[in-house]
Protein backbone atom coordinates (compact mmCIF):
# COMPACT_ATOMS: atom_id res chain seq x y z
CA UNK A 1 0.00 0.00 0.00
CA UNK A 2 1.04 3.85 -0.37
CA UNK A 3 0.89 6.42 1.85
CA UNK A 4 -0.22 9.54 0.80
CA UNK A 5 -0.56 13.00 2.69
CA UNK A 6 -1.28 16.43 1.47
CA UNK A 7 -0.14 19.31 3.79
CA UNK A 8 -3.57 21.00 3.74
CA UNK A 9 -1.64 24.64 5.59
CA UNK A 10 0.15 24.64 2.58
CA UNK A 11 -2.45 23.35 -0.56
CA UNK A 12 -3.49 26.13 -2.57
CA UNK A 13 -5.87 24.21 -4.72
CA UNK A 14 -4.41 24.26 -8.29
CA UNK A 15 -5.68 21.03 -8.72
CA UNK A 16 -2.68 19.94 -11.09
CA UNK A 17 -3.03 16.53 -8.81
CA UNK A 18 -6.58 15.64 -10.01
CA UNK A 19 -5.31 15.90 -13.44
CA UNK A 20 -2.43 13.62 -12.87
CA UNK A 21 -4.31 11.53 -10.49
CA UNK A 22 -7.72 11.41 -10.79
CA UNK A 23 -8.51 7.99 -9.09
CA UNK A 24 -6.17 9.45 -6.01
CA UNK A 25 -6.94 13.35 -5.85
CA UNK A 26 -10.78 15.44 -6.43
CA UNK A 27 -11.67 18.75 -6.16
CA UNK A 28 -15.05 18.48 -4.06
CA UNK A 29 -18.12 20.79 -4.19
CA UNK A 30 -16.73 23.11 -1.92
CA UNK A 31 -13.90 23.44 -4.16
CA UNK A 32 -11.50 21.96 -2.16
CA UNK A 33 -9.28 19.33 -2.16
CA UNK A 34 -9.86 15.68 -1.15
CA UNK A 35 -7.87 12.06 -1.82
CA UNK A 36 -7.38 9.02 -0.87
CA UNK A 37 -5.11 8.27 1.86
CA UNK A 38 -3.89 4.47 1.23
CA UNK A 39 -4.43 3.88 -2.46
CA UNK A 40 -3.34 0.68 -4.05
CA UNK A 41 0.06 0.01 -4.94
CA UNK A 42 -0.65 -0.12 -8.36
CA UNK A 43 -1.22 3.81 -7.48
CA UNK A 44 2.04 4.58 -7.15
CA UNK A 45 3.24 6.25 -10.34
CA UNK A 46 0.39 8.05 -9.97
CA UNK A 47 0.97 9.45 -6.41
CA UNK A 48 4.20 10.14 -7.75
CA UNK A 49 2.94 12.32 -10.81
CA UNK A 50 0.61 14.00 -8.65
CA UNK A 51 3.47 14.66 -6.11
CA UNK A 52 5.80 16.08 -9.13
CA UNK A 53 3.28 18.49 -10.76
CA UNK A 54 2.39 20.39 -7.21
CA UNK A 55 3.17 23.99 -7.31
CA UNK A 56 3.34 23.63 -3.59
CA UNK A 57 5.23 20.61 -3.22
CA UNK A 58 2.61 19.71 -0.61
CA UNK A 59 2.11 16.05 -1.36
CA UNK A 60 4.01 13.34 0.12
CA UNK A 61 3.69 10.01 -1.08
CA UNK A 62 5.35 6.87 1.31
CA UNK A 63 5.74 3.19 1.85
CA UNK B 1 32.43 5.43 -22.95
CA UNK B 2 30.51 2.69 -21.38
CA UNK B 3 30.10 3.21 -17.53
CA UNK B 4 30.48 7.07 -17.66
CA UNK B 5 26.40 7.33 -17.08
CA UNK B 6 24.58 10.39 -17.83
CA UNK B 7 25.73 13.49 -17.41
CA UNK B 8 22.42 16.41 -16.68
CA UNK B 9 23.87 19.78 -16.36
CA UNK B 10 21.41 22.24 -14.55
CA UNK B 11 20.64 20.78 -10.67
CA UNK B 12 16.39 22.66 -10.71
CA UNK B 13 13.20 21.70 -11.53
CA UNK B 14 13.79 20.34 -15.09
CA UNK B 15 17.66 18.40 -14.47
CA UNK B 16 16.09 16.96 -11.22
CA UNK B 17 12.34 15.86 -13.32
CA UNK B 18 15.18 14.40 -15.90
CA UNK B 19 17.34 12.33 -13.62
CA UNK B 20 13.57 10.80 -11.99
CA UNK B 21 12.43 10.20 -15.23
CA UNK B 22 15.44 8.34 -15.99
CA UNK B 23 15.53 6.04 -12.92
CA UNK B 24 11.59 5.60 -13.91
CA UNK B 25 12.47 4.51 -17.75
CA UNK B 26 14.66 1.94 -16.41
CA UNK B 27 18.08 3.50 -16.50
CA UNK B 28 20.21 2.12 -13.50
CA UNK B 29 23.70 3.83 -14.33
CA UNK B 30 25.37 6.60 -13.36
CA UNK B 31 23.87 9.70 -13.39
CA UNK B 32 25.76 13.12 -12.15
CA UNK B 33 23.80 16.02 -12.16
CA UNK B 34 26.11 19.60 -12.17
CA UNK B 35 24.90 22.58 -10.68
CA UNK B 36 26.52 25.96 -11.06
CA UNK B 37 24.24 27.07 -7.71
CA UNK B 38 24.94 25.78 -3.98
CA UNK B 39 21.90 24.61 -3.54
CA UNK B 40 19.56 21.21 -4.16
CA UNK B 41 16.92 21.57 -6.43
CA UNK B 42 14.41 24.78 -5.24
CA UNK B 43 10.78 26.15 -6.16
CA UNK B 44 11.55 29.18 -8.08
CA UNK B 45 7.65 30.79 -7.78
CA UNK B 46 8.01 31.12 -4.10
CA UNK B 47 10.69 33.77 -4.62
CA UNK B 48 8.33 36.36 -6.28
CA UNK B 49 5.44 35.66 -3.99
CA UNK B 50 5.49 33.83 -0.22
CA UNK B 51 9.29 33.88 0.20
CA UNK B 52 9.47 37.33 -1.08
CA UNK B 53 6.62 38.66 0.89
CA UNK B 54 8.83 36.61 4.03
CA UNK B 55 5.75 34.46 4.74
CA UNK B 56 7.66 31.41 3.63
CA UNK B 57 11.26 30.06 5.00
CA UNK B 58 13.20 29.88 1.72
CA UNK B 59 14.19 26.33 3.74
CA UNK B 60 10.23 25.38 2.71
CA UNK B 61 11.22 26.18 -1.23
CA UNK B 62 13.34 22.67 -1.78
CA UNK B 63 11.85 21.05 -4.23
CA UNK B 64 10.60 17.07 -3.51
CA UNK B 65 12.97 14.14 -4.99
CA UNK B 66 11.91 10.64 -5.80
CA UNK B 67 13.50 8.21 -3.40
CA UNK B 68 14.59 6.88 -6.75
CA UNK B 69 17.43 9.40 -7.29
CA UNK B 70 19.11 8.95 -3.69
CA UNK B 71 21.58 7.42 -5.62
CA UNK B 72 22.79 10.35 -7.87
CA UNK B 73 25.58 12.05 -7.81
CA UNK B 74 25.25 16.01 -7.10
CA UNK B 75 27.80 18.35 -8.13
CA UNK B 76 26.72 21.40 -6.48
CA UNK B 77 28.78 24.51 -6.91
CA UNK B 78 30.09 23.16 -10.24
CA UNK B 79 29.60 24.87 -13.40
CA UNK B 80 29.77 23.17 -16.58
CA UNK B 81 32.63 25.54 -18.55
CA UNK B 82 32.08 23.71 -22.17
CA UNK B 83 30.62 20.43 -23.28
CA UNK B 84 31.91 18.33 -26.86
CA UNK B 85 28.81 16.73 -28.45
CA UNK B 86 30.71 15.00 -30.26
CA UNK B 87 33.41 13.65 -27.93
CA UNK B 88 30.85 13.06 -25.53
CA UNK B 89 32.94 15.02 -22.62
CA UNK B 90 32.43 18.01 -20.39
CA UNK B 91 34.87 20.74 -19.09
CA UNK B 92 34.15 21.60 -15.81
CA UNK B 93 34.14 25.70 -14.68
CA UNK B 94 37.57 24.20 -12.89
CA UNK B 95 39.43 22.29 -15.57
CA UNK B 96 38.26 19.08 -15.20
CA UNK B 97 36.94 16.73 -17.71
CA UNK B 98 33.78 14.84 -16.88
CA UNK B 99 33.03 11.73 -20.11
CA UNK B 100 29.08 10.99 -20.41
CA UNK B 101 27.32 8.71 -22.51
CA UNK B 102 24.01 10.57 -22.54
CA UNK B 103 23.73 14.36 -21.83
CA UNK B 104 20.58 16.26 -20.67
CA UNK B 105 21.30 20.07 -20.96
CA UNK B 106 18.51 21.67 -17.90
CA UNK B 107 20.45 25.25 -17.75
CA UNK B 108 17.47 27.12 -17.31
CA UNK B 109 17.97 31.01 -18.56
CA UNK B 110 19.03 34.14 -16.13
CA UNK B 111 17.65 37.92 -16.07
CA UNK B 112 17.82 40.14 -18.62
CA UNK B 113 19.56 43.35 -17.65
CA UNK B 114 18.88 46.46 -18.08
CA UNK B 115 21.25 48.33 -20.79
CA UNK B 116 21.57 51.12 -19.16
CA UNK B 117 24.73 52.42 -16.42
CA UNK B 118 24.00 53.61 -12.77
CA UNK B 119 20.45 53.90 -10.74
CA UNK B 120 19.73 53.08 -7.23
CA UNK B 121 20.25 49.87 -5.83
CA UNK B 122 19.31 47.35 -8.89
CA UNK B 123 17.31 43.54 -8.57
CA UNK B 124 16.58 40.88 -10.56
CA UNK B 125 14.86 37.74 -8.81
CA UNK B 126 15.56 34.51 -10.04
CA UNK B 127 17.67 33.20 -7.24
CA UNK B 128 16.77 32.54 -3.62
CA UNK B 129 19.44 34.42 -2.86
CA UNK B 130 18.10 37.63 -5.07
CA UNK B 131 14.34 36.80 -3.58
CA UNK B 132 16.43 37.44 -0.09
CA UNK B 133 18.11 40.59 -1.31
CA UNK B 134 15.04 42.29 -2.62
CA UNK B 135 13.05 40.99 0.75
CA UNK B 136 15.24 43.03 2.80
CA UNK B 137 14.26 46.42 0.88
CA UNK B 138 10.71 45.62 0.77
CA UNK B 139 9.86 47.66 3.93
CA UNK B 140 7.18 49.90 4.00
CA UNK B 141 6.62 53.35 2.60
CA UNK B 142 9.96 52.69 0.03
CA UNK B 143 9.74 53.64 -3.13
CA UNK B 144 9.92 50.63 -5.43
CA UNK B 145 10.09 50.59 -9.40
CA UNK B 146 9.28 48.09 -11.92
CA UNK B 147 10.87 47.96 -15.15
CA UNK B 148 8.99 45.46 -17.04
CA UNK B 149 5.38 43.91 -16.66
CA UNK B 150 5.52 39.88 -17.63
CA UNK B 151 4.74 37.67 -14.48
CA UNK B 152 7.73 38.49 -12.29
CA UNK B 153 7.29 42.36 -13.01
CA UNK B 154 3.49 41.59 -11.47
CA UNK B 155 4.24 39.11 -9.21
CA UNK B 156 7.30 41.69 -7.51
CA UNK B 157 5.11 44.80 -8.02
CA UNK B 158 1.62 43.12 -6.04
CA UNK B 159 4.21 41.49 -3.29
CA UNK B 160 5.81 45.06 -2.66
CA UNK B 161 2.39 46.74 -2.60
CA UNK B 162 1.18 44.55 -0.03
CA UNK B 163 3.99 44.93 2.19
CA UNK B 164 3.39 48.84 1.72
CA UNK B 165 5.59 50.09 -0.85
CA UNK B 166 4.72 52.27 -3.10
CA UNK B 167 5.12 50.82 -6.39
CA UNK B 168 5.12 52.18 -10.23
CA UNK B 169 5.62 49.79 -12.81
CA UNK B 170 6.98 50.79 -16.19
CA UNK B 171 6.82 48.64 -19.20
CA UNK B 172 6.54 49.64 -23.16
CA UNK B 173 3.50 47.50 -24.14
CA UNK B 174 0.30 48.45 -23.71
CA UNK B 175 -1.02 46.44 -21.13
CA UNK B 176 0.93 44.08 -18.34
CA UNK B 177 1.13 40.62 -19.28
CA UNK B 178 -0.36 41.35 -22.31
CA UNK B 179 1.78 39.20 -24.44
CA UNK B 180 0.53 36.33 -22.58
CA UNK B 181 -3.30 37.05 -22.11
CA UNK B 182 -4.21 39.29 -24.43
CA UNK B 183 -5.42 43.06 -24.19
CA UNK B 184 -8.48 42.54 -22.32
CA UNK B 185 -7.64 40.75 -19.53
CA UNK B 186 -4.11 42.23 -19.02
CA UNK B 187 -6.78 45.43 -19.07
CA UNK B 188 -8.79 44.21 -16.84
CA UNK B 189 -5.28 42.75 -14.54
CA UNK B 190 -4.17 46.49 -14.63
CA UNK B 191 -7.74 47.91 -13.48
CA UNK B 192 -7.36 45.57 -9.94
CA UNK B 193 -3.47 46.36 -9.32
CA UNK B 194 -4.16 50.06 -9.20
CA UNK B 195 -7.16 49.26 -7.65
CA UNK B 196 -4.82 47.92 -4.50
CA UNK B 197 -2.41 50.97 -5.36
CA UNK B 198 0.00 50.21 -7.84
CA UNK B 199 0.87 52.73 -10.39
CA UNK B 200 1.41 51.78 -13.96
CA UNK B 201 3.58 54.29 -16.63
CA UNK B 202 2.80 51.53 -19.89
CA UNK B 203 3.53 52.62 -23.00
CA UNK B 204 7.01 53.70 -21.92
CA UNK B 205 10.92 53.20 -21.78
CA UNK B 206 13.33 54.53 -19.25
CA UNK B 207 15.98 55.59 -20.98
CA UNK B 208 18.35 56.84 -17.93
CA UNK B 209 19.13 55.65 -14.62
CA UNK B 210 20.51 57.84 -11.61
CA UNK B 211 21.18 57.25 -8.21
CA UNK B 212 17.27 58.71 -7.20
CA UNK B 213 15.57 56.63 -10.41
CA UNK B 214 14.68 56.33 -14.05
CA UNK B 215 14.06 58.81 -16.45
CA UNK B 216 11.39 57.93 -19.17
CA UNK B 217 11.63 58.30 -22.74
CA UNK B 218 9.36 61.39 -22.16
CA UNK B 219 11.52 62.83 -20.17
CA UNK B 220 9.81 62.36 -16.96
CA UNK B 221 11.83 61.58 -13.69
CA UNK B 222 10.63 58.94 -11.20
CA UNK B 223 11.98 58.57 -8.12
CA UNK B 224 12.68 55.30 -6.66
CA UNK B 225 14.82 53.81 -3.24
CA UNK B 226 14.90 50.05 -5.47
CA UNK B 227 14.85 49.31 -8.67
CA UNK B 228 13.45 45.74 -9.83
CA UNK B 229 14.56 44.50 -13.49
CA UNK B 230 12.26 42.27 -14.57
CA UNK B 231 13.01 42.38 -18.58
CA UNK B 232 12.94 39.09 -19.59
CA UNK B 233 15.73 36.29 -19.78
CA UNK B 234 18.29 35.15 -21.66
CA UNK B 235 19.27 31.04 -22.05
CA UNK B 236 22.00 29.61 -20.66
CA UNK B 237 23.59 28.34 -23.37
CA UNK B 238 27.37 29.57 -23.41
CA UNK B 239 28.54 26.24 -22.37
CA UNK B 240 27.20 24.86 -25.91
CA UNK B 241 28.70 27.17 -28.01
CA UNK B 242 31.80 25.26 -28.44
CA UNK B 243 30.31 22.61 -30.45
CA UNK B 244 30.08 23.79 -34.20
CA UNK B 245 26.39 23.27 -35.75
CA UNK B 246 24.00 23.64 -32.89
CA UNK B 247 21.24 26.38 -33.44
CA UNK B 248 21.68 28.84 -30.09
CA UNK B 249 20.11 31.56 -31.71
CA UNK B 250 16.75 31.49 -28.64
CA UNK B 251 17.74 28.34 -26.04
CA UNK B 252 18.82 24.91 -27.76
CA UNK B 253 17.06 24.09 -30.98
CA UNK B 254 15.42 20.60 -30.62
CA UNK B 255 13.60 18.33 -32.80
CA UNK B 256 10.00 16.92 -31.77
CA UNK B 257 12.12 14.48 -29.35
CA UNK B 258 14.27 17.06 -27.68
CA UNK B 259 17.08 15.73 -29.08
CA UNK B 260 19.80 18.57 -29.06
CA UNK B 261 20.91 19.08 -33.05
CA UNK B 262 19.61 16.02 -34.13
CA UNK B 263 22.60 14.37 -31.69
CA UNK B 264 20.96 10.64 -30.78
CA UNK B 265 22.68 11.13 -27.10
CA UNK B 266 21.86 14.87 -26.08
CA UNK B 267 18.35 15.86 -24.92
CA UNK B 268 17.61 19.40 -23.58
CA UNK B 269 14.67 19.91 -21.12
CA UNK B 270 12.86 22.69 -19.57
CA UNK B 271 13.22 26.56 -20.02
CA UNK B 272 16.44 26.45 -22.17
CA UNK B 273 14.48 23.51 -24.56
CA UNK B 274 13.22 25.26 -28.09
CA UNK B 275 10.84 22.63 -29.86
CA UNK B 276 8.40 22.16 -31.45
CA UNK B 277 4.61 21.55 -29.94
CA UNK B 278 2.61 19.69 -32.99
CA UNK B 279 -0.34 21.66 -30.77
CA UNK B 280 0.52 24.82 -32.11
CA UNK B 281 2.19 23.86 -35.72
CA UNK B 282 6.25 23.52 -36.40
CA UNK B 283 7.62 26.37 -35.37
CA UNK B 284 10.05 25.42 -32.62
CA UNK B 285 9.05 27.42 -29.15
CA UNK B 286 10.42 27.74 -26.12
CA UNK B 287 8.27 28.09 -22.99
CA UNK B 288 9.18 29.48 -19.61
CA UNK B 289 6.24 28.00 -17.41
CA UNK B 290 7.04 25.64 -13.86
CA UNK B 291 4.68 22.49 -16.05
CA UNK B 292 6.78 22.16 -18.62
CA UNK B 293 10.58 21.29 -17.29
CA UNK B 294 8.38 17.91 -15.80
CA UNK B 295 6.91 17.28 -19.29
CA UNK B 296 9.55 17.98 -21.15
CA UNK B 297 11.61 15.54 -18.61
CA UNK B 298 9.46 12.75 -19.06
CA UNK B 299 9.40 12.30 -22.79
CA UNK B 300 13.42 13.56 -23.27
CA UNK B 301 14.28 10.57 -20.66
CA UNK B 302 12.95 8.20 -22.75
CA UNK B 303 14.31 9.76 -25.92
CA UNK B 304 17.58 9.59 -24.25
CA UNK B 305 17.27 5.71 -23.21
CA UNK B 306 16.20 4.45 -26.74
CA UNK B 307 19.39 5.85 -28.23
CA UNK B 308 21.92 4.91 -25.00
CA UNK B 309 20.24 0.85 -24.90
CA UNK B 310 19.34 0.79 -28.78
CA UNK B 311 15.62 0.40 -28.80
CA UNK B 312 12.91 1.69 -30.56
CA UNK B 313 11.61 5.12 -28.91
CA UNK B 314 8.40 6.52 -28.50
CA UNK B 315 7.27 7.81 -31.99
CA UNK B 316 4.59 10.37 -30.81
CA UNK B 317 6.19 13.71 -30.84
CA UNK B 318 6.79 15.80 -27.43
CA UNK B 319 3.57 17.76 -27.17
CA UNK B 320 3.00 18.57 -23.45
CA UNK B 321 -0.16 21.25 -22.86
CA UNK B 322 1.38 24.18 -21.75
CA UNK B 323 -0.18 25.52 -18.15
CA UNK B 324 0.88 28.61 -15.86
CA UNK B 325 -0.61 30.23 -13.00
CA UNK B 326 0.23 33.49 -11.32
CA UNK B 327 -0.43 34.57 -7.80
CA UNK B 328 -0.79 38.72 -7.72
CA UNK B 329 -1.99 39.64 -4.19
CA UNK B 330 -4.79 37.44 -3.56
CA UNK B 331 -5.81 36.87 -7.25
CA UNK B 332 -4.76 33.40 -8.94
CA UNK B 333 -4.31 34.12 -12.99
CA UNK B 334 -4.28 30.73 -14.21
CA UNK B 335 -3.59 29.67 -17.93
CA UNK B 336 -3.80 26.39 -19.86
CA UNK B 337 -3.08 26.29 -23.55
CA UNK B 338 -1.71 28.84 -25.55
CA UNK B 339 -3.35 32.23 -25.55
CA UNK B 340 -0.35 34.32 -27.05
CA UNK B 341 -1.02 32.29 -30.24
CA UNK B 342 -5.06 33.50 -30.54
CA UNK B 343 -5.84 35.59 -33.00
CA UNK B 344 -9.47 36.43 -31.25
CA UNK B 345 -10.35 36.06 -27.28
CA UNK B 346 -13.33 36.22 -26.05
CA UNK B 347 -14.79 36.61 -22.62
CA UNK B 348 -16.43 33.41 -21.38
CA UNK B 349 -18.28 34.43 -18.10
CA UNK B 350 -17.57 37.40 -15.58
CA UNK B 351 -17.92 41.03 -15.75
CA UNK B 352 -14.43 42.71 -17.28
CA UNK B 353 -15.51 45.71 -15.36
CA UNK B 354 -16.12 44.74 -11.72
CA UNK B 355 -13.16 45.46 -9.53
CA UNK B 356 -12.88 41.49 -8.42
CA UNK B 357 -14.98 38.97 -9.71
CA UNK B 358 -13.85 36.18 -11.51
CA UNK B 359 -13.08 36.33 -15.42
CA UNK B 360 -12.57 33.75 -18.01
CA UNK B 361 -11.32 34.31 -21.07
CA UNK B 362 -11.22 31.87 -24.35
CA UNK B 363 -8.75 32.53 -27.04
CA UNK B 364 -9.35 31.48 -30.62
CA UNK B 365 -7.52 30.63 -33.89
CA UNK B 366 -9.68 30.64 -36.30
CA UNK B 367 -12.84 28.57 -35.23
CA UNK B 368 -10.30 26.33 -32.18
CA UNK B 369 -10.15 27.30 -28.67
CA UNK B 370 -5.79 26.97 -28.14
CA UNK B 371 -6.06 28.54 -25.01
CA UNK B 372 -8.16 29.53 -21.89
CA UNK B 373 -7.03 32.15 -18.95
CA UNK B 374 -8.61 33.24 -15.67
CA UNK B 375 -8.51 36.04 -13.27
CA UNK B 376 -9.70 35.62 -9.97
CA UNK B 377 -10.57 33.34 -6.85
CA UNK B 378 -10.38 29.35 -6.97
CA UNK B 379 -13.65 29.37 -8.64
CA UNK B 380 -12.41 31.17 -11.76
CA UNK B 381 -9.08 28.80 -12.02
CA UNK B 382 -11.68 25.68 -11.56
CA UNK B 383 -13.68 26.97 -14.53
CA UNK B 384 -10.45 27.22 -16.41
CA UNK B 385 -9.28 23.92 -15.97
CA UNK B 386 -12.84 22.69 -17.38
CA UNK B 387 -11.30 23.43 -20.68
CA UNK B 388 -8.45 21.56 -20.30
CA UNK B 389 -9.98 18.22 -21.87
CA UNK B 390 -10.70 20.16 -25.20
CA UNK B 391 -7.45 21.71 -25.12
CA UNK B 392 -6.02 18.46 -25.12
CA UNK B 393 -7.21 17.34 -28.52
CA UNK B 394 -4.45 17.16 -30.74
CA UNK B 395 -5.27 18.88 -34.17
CA UNK B 396 -4.94 17.08 -37.20
CA UNK B 397 -2.77 16.04 -38.85
CA UNK B 398 -0.23 15.08 -36.08
CA UNK B 399 3.06 16.15 -37.28
C1 LIG C 1 10.69 34.31 -9.51
C2 LIG C 1 10.06 33.30 -10.42
C3 LIG C 1 8.70 33.04 -10.30
C4 LIG C 1 8.09 32.10 -11.12
N1 LIG C 1 6.75 31.87 -10.98
C5 LIG C 1 6.12 31.02 -11.83
C6 LIG C 1 4.71 30.82 -11.72
O1 LIG C 1 4.03 31.39 -10.87
N2 LIG C 1 4.13 29.97 -12.60
C7 LIG C 1 4.83 29.32 -13.57
O2 LIG C 1 4.24 28.56 -14.36
N3 LIG C 1 6.19 29.47 -13.68
C8 LIG C 1 6.84 30.32 -12.83
N4 LIG C 1 8.21 30.49 -12.94
C9 LIG C 1 8.96 29.75 -13.99
C10 LIG C 1 9.55 28.44 -13.50
O3 LIG C 1 10.11 28.58 -12.23
C11 LIG C 1 10.59 27.95 -14.52
O4 LIG C 1 9.88 27.65 -15.69
C12 LIG C 1 11.42 26.76 -14.06
O5 LIG C 1 12.20 27.08 -12.93
C13 LIG C 1 12.33 26.27 -15.16
O6 LIG C 1 13.11 25.20 -14.70
P1 LIG C 1 14.47 24.77 -15.41
O7 LIG C 1 15.00 23.65 -14.60
O8 LIG C 1 14.22 24.59 -16.86
O9 LIG C 1 15.42 26.05 -15.31
P2 LIG C 1 16.02 26.77 -14.02
O10 LIG C 1 15.06 26.66 -12.88
O11 LIG C 1 16.44 28.12 -14.48
O12 LIG C 1 17.29 25.91 -13.67
C14 LIG C 1 18.47 25.91 -14.43
C15 LIG C 1 19.63 25.67 -13.49
O13 LIG C 1 20.82 25.44 -14.24
C16 LIG C 1 21.89 26.17 -13.66
N5 LIG C 1 22.93 26.37 -14.68
C17 LIG C 1 22.93 27.25 -15.70
N6 LIG C 1 24.05 27.15 -16.44
C18 LIG C 1 24.80 26.17 -15.87
C19 LIG C 1 26.06 25.58 -16.17
N7 LIG C 1 26.79 25.98 -17.23
N8 LIG C 1 26.54 24.59 -15.36
C20 LIG C 1 25.80 24.17 -14.30
N9 LIG C 1 24.60 24.69 -13.97
C21 LIG C 1 24.09 25.67 -14.75
C22 LIG C 1 21.20 27.43 -13.20
O14 LIG C 1 21.98 28.14 -12.27
C23 LIG C 1 19.93 26.87 -12.59
O15 LIG C 1 20.11 26.44 -11.27
C24 LIG C 1 8.85 31.43 -12.11
C25 LIG C 1 10.23 31.70 -12.24
C26 LIG C 1 10.82 32.63 -11.39
C27 LIG C 1 12.29 32.92 -11.55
Amino acid sequence: MVKVTVDMDVCQNHGQCVFAAPDIFRIDEDGRLAYVASPDAALRDDAEDAADVCPLQAIRVEG
Amino acid sequence: MAGAGIAVVGASLGGLRAAEQLRAAGWRGTITLFGDEPHLPYNRPPLSKEVLAGEAPASGTQLRRRPSVEDVEWRLGTAVATADLTARTLTLADGRVHPYEGLVAATGVRPRRLPLPGGPPRHVVRTLEDSAALAAELVAGARVLVIGSGFIGCEVAATARTAGCEVTVVAPESEPMVLAIGEDLARALRHRHEARGVRFRMGHLATALTPRGAVLDDGTELDADVLVEAVGSLPNTEWLAATPGLDLTDGILCDAHLRIGGLPHAVAVGDVARFPNPRYGPLPRRVEHWSVPGDTARHAARTLLAALTDTSRDPAPCAPLPSFWSDQFTLRLQSFGQPALADRAELLSGDPESADGDLLYGYYLGERLIGVAALGGPAAAAAAARHRAELMTLPEPVV
